[in-house]
């Protein structure tokens, strides 16, 4: 085991005590949805320099965020994170990860890369995205249990109707297993961005006419209260 | 059910204590003094944090490590009775249940209720406890299967609760399916006519904010954690 230069962070946090040792590691990774009638598009999870961040509230969101969170598209955002050396996982659930259901992952992480991240966007949201930022994994053997938030990118109004996932398109994505669970007719919540950076996501509003009103989201079924999925760590020997 | 089978293998382990306890006496060594009986009693405080959802009378189960539900699994029919009625008589006597206690009656908002729930010579329970909030369809809060072989006497932990759905029966808000003193409906029905998976709640919308047939107004709005609880063990 060697010792690693300590980072910034970690000086200015005050875990020089507990994580002076920046060494690789044996993570098992389980990711539930704990939400009533939310769908998380595919999952990234990243172990990564603990300098970099992929979002920061109150920071506009990159471009590549934006693609994850307004259409799920991770493409971008794994890129990025491959060319600083990260250890990700892509898509552990294959696909959509439906409301309750939990995903297990393995990771291997490399000297250096000690904070975990992890992203994916909501739907149907316009913006919306789970997201644990940087969180220092622990050097300590053990099962850590972490409850996410739900982020709005601040890149897209929450008109809250049916449109498109690419960025800057507006509306919802609605993918082939979500068709019956979207209305229709919708004229839309709202045209506007009231925070264009990274924060927490308002919820949504919904509405109960699945031909018209204000939403095409169902206002008992697809609105959350935080925390919206349980992360599951577990530091091996 | 996973607290079946895992209640079905303590209920093995006992027989055979019992089997060996009558091998001896079939000796003629004098029989062995019992070691005197040990309670392990601990006080359950229940505090409503919420704005307008009073609690149902709080179910407090001491059992061995099992859960009595779990996110992404279909609620029991105890947990339903409980959840969509605020009952939770088959909630404390479900199998497996070594001691119990219920609180006396509803929690309102802002108050409070101790609880004390003992058990004999068994130091490594674990402890589950679910209140339904009343004014909505079968949203309850709780915690299962908390360890409290770890807790010394006049020890204590805290914890906040999240309010969960049931998955039982689907949160229409409308009138007549609401038990508590908004609507004054029916409680438990054993139709179940929602995701039948325990979730996190999405909380209540009202008629304010946009379900025309909803009983609910602003007041019964509600986010997490709706409850504080202490556990404290006192013998």
């Amino acid at each position: 085991m060697k010792l690693k230069q300590l980072t910034p962070l970690m000086v200015a946090t005050g875990l020089t005590a507990m994580s002076g040792f920046a060494q690789a590691a044996e993570l098992e990774v389980t990711v539930q949805n704990l939400t009533r009638g939310i769908y998380f598009t595919p999952i990234l999870i990243t172990a990564h320099s603990p300098d970099q961040q992929l979002f920061n509230v109150g920071e506009a969101a990159s471009t590549e965020l934006q693609a994850m969170a307004e259409g799920g598209d991770i493409s971008g955002l794994e890129m990025a994170v491959d060319a600083l050396s990260a250890d990700t996982v892509a898509n552990p659930a294959g696909g959509l990860l439906m409301p309750t259901a939990a995903t297990t992952t393995t990771l291997s992480t490399m000297d250096g890369n000690t904070a975990l991240s992890i992203v994916a966007m909501m739907l149907p949201t316009n913006d919306g995205f789970i997201g644990l930022n940087s969180w220092m994994i622990p050097d300590e053997p053990g099962t850590y249990t972490v409850y996410l938030n739900a982020y709005d990118a601040g890149t897209e109004a929450n008109d809250e109707i049916r449109g498109g996932g690419a960025p800057g398109a507006p509306g919802l994505p609605v993918p082939p297993p979500l068709e019956d669970l979207v209305g229709n007719g919708g004229s839309g919540v709202t045209s506007e961005i009231t925070n264009a950076t990274v924060h927490i996501h308002p919820g949504n509003l919904g509405d109960n006419d699945t031909e018209a009103g204000m939403s095409d989201i169902s206002n008992t079924v697809q609105r959350w209260l935080n925390p919206v999925a349980m992360v599951t760590v577990t530091v091996s020997e | 059910m996973v607290i079946q089978q895992r209640f079905g293998l303590s209920l093995v382990a006992l027989s055979c204590l019992a089997l060996t306890a009558c091998d001896h006496n079939d000796d003629n060594e004098p029989a062995p003094v019992p070691p005197a009986d040990v309670s392990y009693s601990y006080e359950v405080t229940v505090q409503n944090i919420t704005q307008g959802q009073p609690l149902s009378p709080v179910g407090v189960a001491l059992h061995g490590d099992a859960v009595m539900w779990e996110v992404g699994m279909p609620a029991s029919a105890a947990l339903e009775v409980l959840a969509e009625g605020g009952d939770n008589s088959d909630f404390t006597a479900s199998e497996g249940v070594m001691a119990s206690a219920s609180g006396a009656g509803p929690i309102a908002p802002g108050s409070s209720e101790t609880i004390t729930v003992t058990v004999i010579n068994e130091p490594d329970t674990f402890i589950s406890v679910a209140t339904m909030l009343v004014n909505t369809n079968d949203a309850f809060a709780g915690v299962t299967g908390h360890a409290l072989g770890e807790l010394e006497v006049n020890q204590s932990m805290t914890m906040v609760l999240p309010v969960l759905d049931a998955g039982t029966e689907a949160n229409s808000e409308v009138a007549g399916t609401i038990p508590g003193p908004a609507d004054g409906g029916e409680g438990y029905n054993a139709e179940r006519d929602d995701a039948d998976l325990v979730s996190f709640h999405p909380g209540v919308v009202s008629a304010q904010d946009g379900l025309k047939m909803s009983v609910l107004t602003a007041a019964h709005r509600f986010d997490n954690p709706a409850v504080k609880l202490t556990i404290t063990r006192v013998e």
